[in-house]
């Protein structure tokens, strides 16, 4: 029988190691796995490569990891932010290393890792900065920059509700990079809302088939509530 | 001669955004023509996190933390909007299926080249979120800006001096003082406030212009 039901989120991220390339869904306060960064802060790895479109805002979830010094590298788009002062005074001292991508390029070089494509040619960035150092190629008339894939040893993404097979749906603008982190990850780990009996999921509604998940947790309150309360 | 107000231009903006159009509004700026779109017209809006038919903001107390635009601000979903996912939403942008994107910039070239992500200032966190994928992704790209610095220099320039977001990418531009094409053949003055000039604005501008052939300046 397959049950990738974990019983909390301590027990699901417990064999997150040091050095490991983490892969944080969320974007604003929508689909941050807030109690598995939780449980991943108390559990203590270190050297942390962080994947997340931002660097942390106030002080919960991302931000407290940056702030305890758990990250060594994040991989994102737009890390400056009103409240991102964790990321910026680490930022500022040297003590993390920012590789900054176009959010565009973020989006298709994680999913290019699920999809099992070694690399693709994109407009995005061509003559910037952010191209520097990279092969470029012109196809059809136009410069294109050569990109190539993300991939890492877990995902952390929150859903809305799962089943035991680890079947997703989402909620609204929550789902953003929920279903290429899932499929980019060795591990994916999904916190949702509620997990129902098989079979009670729509599978035309299924954005997310169990195949990319390895472990579900039901988290008490979900990143909606805590983020409105917030 | 008196310059647009922020709202005058976002409602200038709004004004030439067809019925049925695809249309992203960057964040700032921008995000003012949402409220300015002619009634009448049916405008689908793109946020990037994932959202066409987007509608405006929710009223107190009915903010639904999960249903954000790009700014992270609440919003709303019109009556036929969708959800999905982020690599499909920059597939609509960097696929060309966008018909408008509207943007911030610090510059732009009279080639067309954007500058609006990075002031390139050695103590300067970078940022560059969705701004390159929609300079090269959208059919057409409309930059709205102030004409000048608020030191007086002007924002339209020969060279972009900032780091560039996107090479000849920009289609029109709308600041406070005209609106200009960027034609194959260098800047065209399509539309300026009343009272200014075609020589003034050139010397305002400090790149050449020129007056679309008609010479029909609307």
């Amino acid at each position: 029988m397959i049950d990738k039901t974990v019983a909390s989120a301590e027990a699901a991220v417990a064999d997150i190691f040091d050095g490991a390339t983490v892969m944080i869904g969320g974007f604003g306060t929508a689909g941050i796995p807030f109690r598995l960064i939780d449980a991943l802060l108390a559990q203590g790895a270190r050297d942390l490569v962080v994947v997340n479109n931002n660097a942390g805002n106030a002080d919960g979830g991302l931000a407290a990891l940056i702030r305890e010094r758990r990250v060594r590298k994040i991989v994102c788009s737009f890390p400056r932010q009103v409240d991102s002062q964790h990321f910026d005074a680490r930022y500022r001292a040297g003590d993390i290393e920012l590789e900054l991508v176009p959010q565009g390029n973020l989006a298709e070089r994680i999913r290019a890792a699920g999809a099992g494509i070694g690399a693709f040619y994109t407009p995005t960035g061509y003559g910037t900065l952010l191209a520097e150092g990279k092969e470029t190629r012109v196809i059809d008339g136009r410069s294109h920059v050569l990109e190539h894939p993300i991939r890492a040893d877990f995902a952390l993404i929150a859903a809305d509700r799962a089943d035991r097979w680890g079947n997703l749906v989402y909620r609204k603008t929550a789902r953003n990079f929920g279903p290429v982190m899932a499929s980019a990850a060795r591990c994916t780990i999904a916190e949702v809302r509620e997990i129902v009996p098989l079979g009670t999921l729509d599978p035309e509604s299924v954005v997310t088939p169990g195949i990319y998940v390895r472990r579900v947790v039901a988290v008490a309150t979900s990143a909606r509530t805590r983020s409105a309360a917030a | 001669m008196r310059r647009l107000t922020r709202e005058q231009m976002a409602a200038r903006v709004a004004r030439d955004i067809p019925d049925g159009a695809y249309v992203n509004l960057g964040i700032g700026l921008p995000t003012l023509v949402a409220n300015h779109l002619p009634a009448g017209r049916e405008i689908v809006l793109h946020s990037e996190n994932g959202v066409l038919g987007m509608g405006p903001a929710p009223p107190p107390d009915q903010e639904d933390f999960d249903l954000i635009n790009a700014g992270k601000q609440p919003v709303t979903l019109l009556p036929g909007g969708s959800y999905f996912h982020h690599a499909d939403s920059f597939a609509m942008m960097r696929g060309g299926h966008l018909d408008i994107c509207v943007l911030g910039a610090f510059q732009v070239s009279v080639a067309g080249d954007l500058a609006n992500w990075h002031t390139g200032e050695p103590d300067a966190i970078p940022a560059v979120g969705g701004a390159m994928d929609l300079a090269i992704g959208a059919k057409n790209v409309f930059v709205m800006m102030e004409h000048q610095t608020k030191s007086g220099a002007s924002k339209i320039v020969a060279r972009c001096t900032y780091p560039v977001t996107g090479l000849a990418c920009v289609t029109r531009i709308y600041t406070d003082l005209a609106v200009i094409d960027v034609a194959p053949g260098g800047l065209v003055v399509v539309d300026r406030v009343d009272g200014l000039a075609f020589d003034e604005l050139t010397r305002l501008t400090g790149v050449p212009l020129r007056l679309p052939s008609a010479a029909a300046t609307a």
